[in-house]
């Protein structure tokens, strides 16, 4: 049948693009297949997988901490938050205390994780309605961060602070001053961004009413983090099941009401003003103390040890050639990570390696749901959408 | 100067006429580009400050040449044709971009005198060309024979039409109180200083008398209306729909590269500078001066271009400050409201010359 005829005998086909995965608000390598009536969204077909690095069956092959790393690489908005679940897997196995000052490091870089993706985040966010200015501003703080990721660690993005005992290196207390400082300054930027945005008509009228999910539809579709709150359901994992110290600090948990892409923005803001009070608290509750546990079949002995003692030596050697020994069992840790639940389920045969780790990360759920929040909504919609759902690729394809 | 002028032309024979007008054209077209390829570097800079970065800043000192290195680059780069497309509307469709944004430069008056071609239905004449230049966008986003582009051109059209309407009403009132639809007289009509401008014009002692105090607030409005017009005319953010990035990658652009692209810019860019000087004309006095004492000695042109410079800078600063519209929001924007505020203007505005026995 030729196209006339098609159209005589009013063969309306819908008309399907390719939203991705070279597009600009695609957000990495997501491809979206959008059937389009018109400019009005009928079909959201989410295709993954163009980044998948089969980090799960790598894993399975590599010592426990030589697994670390992987985690990093998964959402590389917040790398040590991801760490944080796997080292909470493997201590939560092996029963290891970890000290005190290693759980305010851990919180503090947690949270500045946090801020470092939600500042993405937000930024993007409006950047995929138009606006392109506050992502340039936004990344200035976000370089700060990194620059205090880079001078706890040495690594900019893929850190591996976390270990399993406690983190790394302890803080240098130049660099434990300077967060403190950044901590009085950053609310002044982000309420500099949010001049940009939050009042603005025009970011109003693309987000408010845009991609709203029911209370119901959030629980339904498995959603975590953010698109819970923002859909008004009080559930954080610092607060519902809280891990290292969160139980100690005074935070709130900012919810939103009606559950669209504008709540969800105004959520995001909010978090990231309570992360710096918690930032602020764990700098000033923080105790001296050692980072890392003082037991050498996990952790590595000190550089000095070793030089004198025999059994240092050997712990050092059988730590980095083999690896510690798990015991046997199976494991779910989560952490609450800035796009949500992150989690991870640890099988271990009682070997140096992993038997099993699958990692559930919350922007999967989420990038499910795109069909569910698009449809009915106009093409400009998906990505003011996309950007509130706060997708990144490293952990949906993993 | 402007009858010496007039004698001028009309005693040349029509070969000496046309060869005079052919290097006028030509010097025009010239100094125009130079102006712009400046205004573009000018607009990434503005742009660059409010993002705190330094913007172009290694070709040349201050980066002032980055306008011709990117000349350069695009002229020497491969033209990448697609194969399913067609063709020679591939190429023509810039061609007609660019062609149509300079044919409206012919009527714009930039000092007085100084004008390509002083036609009586000027204002007319930039309407009918703008209208035109439209066709650029469609052939090129047609012609590509893609998805992306094929949008961008539909998008482009509705908005360009929607917004041309209320341009068209917006311009009119500025039509009834001069009383002509020449774009000199248009001009000339706003003479003597701030207070006569169509977007300021608070002096009751001119021909309107005390309606100006009624004028002032419709026409000051009608200022605004007519910039933000100008944006949705232009493609600019906040309505920079047919060519959302977010969206759309390019728009009508995505298939189009090297020279055929850098036509479609300059042609836009040129077409910003344009509603520039349309907007400084029409409502800020043209090239006389705010305020009339001692400043004799400065050319009107340096006032002329002063305005548009202005007028360029509050284009660059929106597009870096706001989000962009839905299409559905432009276009209830433009038809919803727009179009019924400055129809209700054309109302008022009329009734007020026709009572207070304005120029027409």
């Amino acid at each position: 049948m030729s196209t006339t005829e098609a159209l005589l005998e009013g063969d309306d086909r819908n008309f399907t693009i390719n939203f991705g995965p070279q597009h600009p608000a695609a957000h990495g390598v997501l491809r979206l297949v959008l059937e389009l009536e018109g400019e009005v969204i009928e079909r959201v077909d989410p295709h993954i997988g163009l980044l998948h690095r089969g980090t799960e069956k790598l894993i399975e092959h590599k010592t426990y901490l030589q697994a670390l790393p992987y985690f990093d690489r998964l959402d590389y908005v917040a790398p040590m938050n991801q760490e944080h679940a796997f080292c909470l897997a493997i201590e939560k196995l092996m029963g290891i205390d970890v000290p005190r000052r290693a759980k305010f490091i851990r919180v503090i870089y947690s949270e500045i994780g946090r801020v470092l993706s939600h500042m993405l985040n937000i930024t993007t966010q409006a950047m995929d309605v138009g606006a392109l200015t506050p992502p340039v501003w936004g990344f200035e703080e976000r370089e700060k961060l990194m620059v205090f990721y880079e001078r706890a660690c040495g690594a900019r993005m893929h850190a591996m602070y976390f270990r399993p005992g406690g983190v790394h290196q302890d803080l240098p207390q130049k660099l434990i001053e300077d967060i403190s400082l950044w901590c009085k300054q950053f609310p002044e930027k982000l309420n500099d961004i949010e001049t940009l945005l939050t009042g603005n008509r025009i970011f109003k009228q693309r987000n408010v009413d845009i991609g709203v999910v029911s209370r119901q539809d959030a629980y339904k579709w498995g959603f975590s983090g953010i698109m819970l709150r923002g859909s008004g359901i009080p559930w954080d994992l610092r607060r519902n099941q809280p891990y290292e110290i969160y139980s100690e600090l005074d935070f709130k948990i900012p919810l939103g009401k009606n559950g669209d892409c504008y709540d969800r923005y105004l959520c995001r803001v909010q978090e990231m003003h309570e992360s710096v009070k918690i930032i602020q608290q764990c700098i000033d509750m923080m105790p001296e103390g050692l980072v890392m546990s003082k037991d050498n079949k996990v952790t590595p002995p000190r550089r000095s040890e070793m030089k004198q003692s025999m059994e240092a030596l050997i712990h050092h050697f059988k730590l980095y050639t083999e690896g510690f020994r798990v015991p046997e069992g199976e494991i779910y840790s989560c952490v609450e990570a800035p796009k949500g639940e992150f989690g991870v389920y640890l099988v271990s045969d009682g070997t140096n390696k992993p038997y099993r780790c699958h990692i559930r990360a919350p922007g999967f759920p989420h990038l499910a749901a795109m069909d569910y929040l698009n449809k009915g909504h106009m093409l400009a919609d998906v990505s003011a959408i996309l950007g509130s759902l706060d997708i990144v690729f490293g952990e949906i394809d993993r | 100067m402007i009858t010496s002028l007039i004698f001028f032309w009309s005693d040349l024979s029509p070969m000496m006429w046309f060869g005079l007008k052919l290097a006028q054209v030509a010097a025009f077209v010239l100094i125009l580009s130079v102006i712009l390829a400046f205004l573009i570097l000018m607009d990434r800079k503005v742009w660059a400050a409010v993002q705190m970065r330094r913007g172009p800043n290694v070709v040349g000192p201050f980066g002032l040449l980055q306008s011709f290195a990117d000349l350069l680059k695009f002229v020497f780069k491969e033209i990448i044709i697609p194969a399913g497309s067609d063709k020679s509307l591939f190429i023509l469709a810039p061609l007609i971009t660019l062609v149509m944004a300079f044919l409206a430069w012919a009527v714009v008056p930039i000092a007085p005198g100084w004008v390509m071609s002083d036609i009586n239905v000027g204002v007319l004449y930039v309407l009918a060309i703008s209208s035109l230049g439209v066709y650029g966008i469609i052939i090129g986003g047609w012609a590509s024979n893609s998805k992306y582009p094929f949008m961008g051109a539909l998008r482009s059209t509705a908005q360009m039409i929607s917004y041309e309407v209320s341009i068209g009403f917006i311009i009119l009132t500025v039509v009834f109180l001069a009383g002509s639809m020449n774009l000199s007289e248009i001009v000339s009509s706003q003479a003597g200083g701030f207070y006569n401008w169509n977007m300021f014009r608070f002096n009751p002692y001119n021909t309107y008398g005390w309606w100006n105090l009624l004028l002032f607030p419709i026409m000051f409005y009608m200022g605004i209306l007519f910039f933000i017009s100008a944006l949705a005319e232009t493609n600019r953010p906040p309505f920079d729909l047919p060519e959302a990035e977010s969206e759309l990658v390019a728009g009508f652009m995505v298939e189009y590269s090297s020279t055929p692209y850098l036509l479609f810019m300059f042609g836009e860019y040129l077409n910003m500078t344009l509603m520039c000087a349309m907007f400084t004309i029409l409502f800020l006095g043209g090239w006389g001066a705010p305020i009339e004492i001692g400043v004799q000695f400065i050319p009107p042109v340096f006032w002329f271009m002063g305005k548009c410079l202005f007028m360029f800078f509050m284009f660059a600063m929106v597009k870096a400050i706001v989000p962009r519209y839905r299409y559905d929001q432009l276009m209830r924007l433009g038809w919803k409201v727009f179009l019924p505020v400055s129809l209700m203007s054309v109302v008022i505005v009329s009734t007020i010359v026709v009572f207070a026995g304005g120029a027409s």
